[in-house]
């Protein structure tokens, strides 16, 4: 049942069309390490004000609005991209270890998100200028770099688990 | 010049360095690992300039406090690339060292990281240099640093694609 889902992705004439190209590949991984690296340095700097290290000068919540954008458009770029490449070999990328734990690492990185942005930032008043924020923050933020670099890590492990 | 860059690449292939790369399977997704996180610390800290400049990024900072928050870091990162680069070529001295891809790579390099260094030089002394005259000057550099970073990292990704000459 999972396995045809994913051979109907592969089957996709979208998939056939990225297999059929030999250039599509590679152009979509260029662009997909670009985007990559722009979520990634761009996500730290709001990591790094959170965690005291960076822009410590700067309001939290300036850094954030100012960066995140960055971040939002880097990773739709990311996401479509990588969706193009995982469907020309869907059912293998599906059953791939390392693509697995990608997956699981930017759900991490999500919920993280998530609650740092519905629970922790709603007090943002309190520490906004502070150098040294609440543990709260402080875990947001080294669990979204954690959470990134692991996800650069695995995604570059893909390329060498996956025989084409 | 190719028949010597040839030979420096056999040479290197059957250093004890070059084959303990080969053979130890973790060694080379670790270290493009390390290679991709210095590589996301350039690309973000030269865009985020590179956007404030064309009036896209940040403008309630001056570009100058900017370039100090931002442009620092590349260094350092650079100079990790220069080693982790260095040992990625040790490890496949024939995939790379005379690969278009390559060559094409490090003469962008050595281009954007002089533009970069003359848009930040000048910023340490006189914050408001690239301000009013010069400020079209700017966006042409700005412009140029966008595109040939992104070429780099298209380049580098072609690598594993052109075949060596």
């Amino acid at each position: 049942m999972e396995s045809s889902i994913f051979q109907w992705v592969y089957d996709l004439p979208i998939a056939e069309h990225i297999r059929a190209n030999e250039l599509a590949f590679p152009w979509l991984e260029s662009i997909h390490v670009l985007a990559i690296t722009l979520v990634l340095g761009s996500i730290a700097v709001a990591d790094l004000r959170l965690l005291g290290w960076a822009s410590v000068k700067r309001p939290v919540s300036q850094v954030l609005h100012e960066v995140l954008p960055v971040t939002w458009v880097a990773f739709a770029v990311a996401l479509v991209t990588g969706l193009l490449m995982f469907t020309s070999n869907a059912v293998e990328y599906a059953h791939n270890k390392p693509f697995q734990f990608k997956m699981l690492l930017l759900l991490l990185a999500g919920l993280n998100m998530l609650v740092f942005q519905f629970v922790t930032f709603r007090t943002v008043g309190t520490w906004n200028d502070a150098v040294r924020t609440p543990p709260g923050a402080r875990f947001a933020g080294a669990a979204s770099l954690v959470c990134w670099i692991g996800v650069v890590a695995f995604g570059r492990w893909i390329g060498f688990t996956i025989g084409f | 010049m190719l028949s010597t860059l040839r030979a420096f690449g056999e040479w290197l292939a059957m250093t004890s360095l070059s084959n303990t790369i080969q053979n130890v399977a973790w060694i080379i997704p670790t270290i493009q690992t390390i290679h991709i996180v210095c590589v996301a610390i350039v690309i973000s800290a030269t865009f985020l300039v590179d956007l404030r400049i064309l009036g896209m990024f940040a403008r309630s900072q001056t570009l100058a406090s900017l370039s100090d928050r931002f442009l620092t870091w590349i260094w350092w990162a650079l100079i990790v690339l220069l080693v982790t680069g260095s040992l990625l070529i040790t490890g496949e001295p024939g995939r790379s060292i005379t690969n278009p891809a390559f060559f094409a790579k490090m003469i962008m390099l050595v281009i954007v990281a002089a533009l970069t260094y003359v848009l930040q030089r000048p910023l340490a002394t006189d914050a408001g240099y690239w301000d009013g005259d010069r400020a079209a000057a700017a966006k042409g550099i700005a412009i140029v640093s966008l595109l040939l970073w992104s070429c780099i990292v298209f380049a580098g990704r072609w690598i594993a694609y052109v075949t060596a000459l």
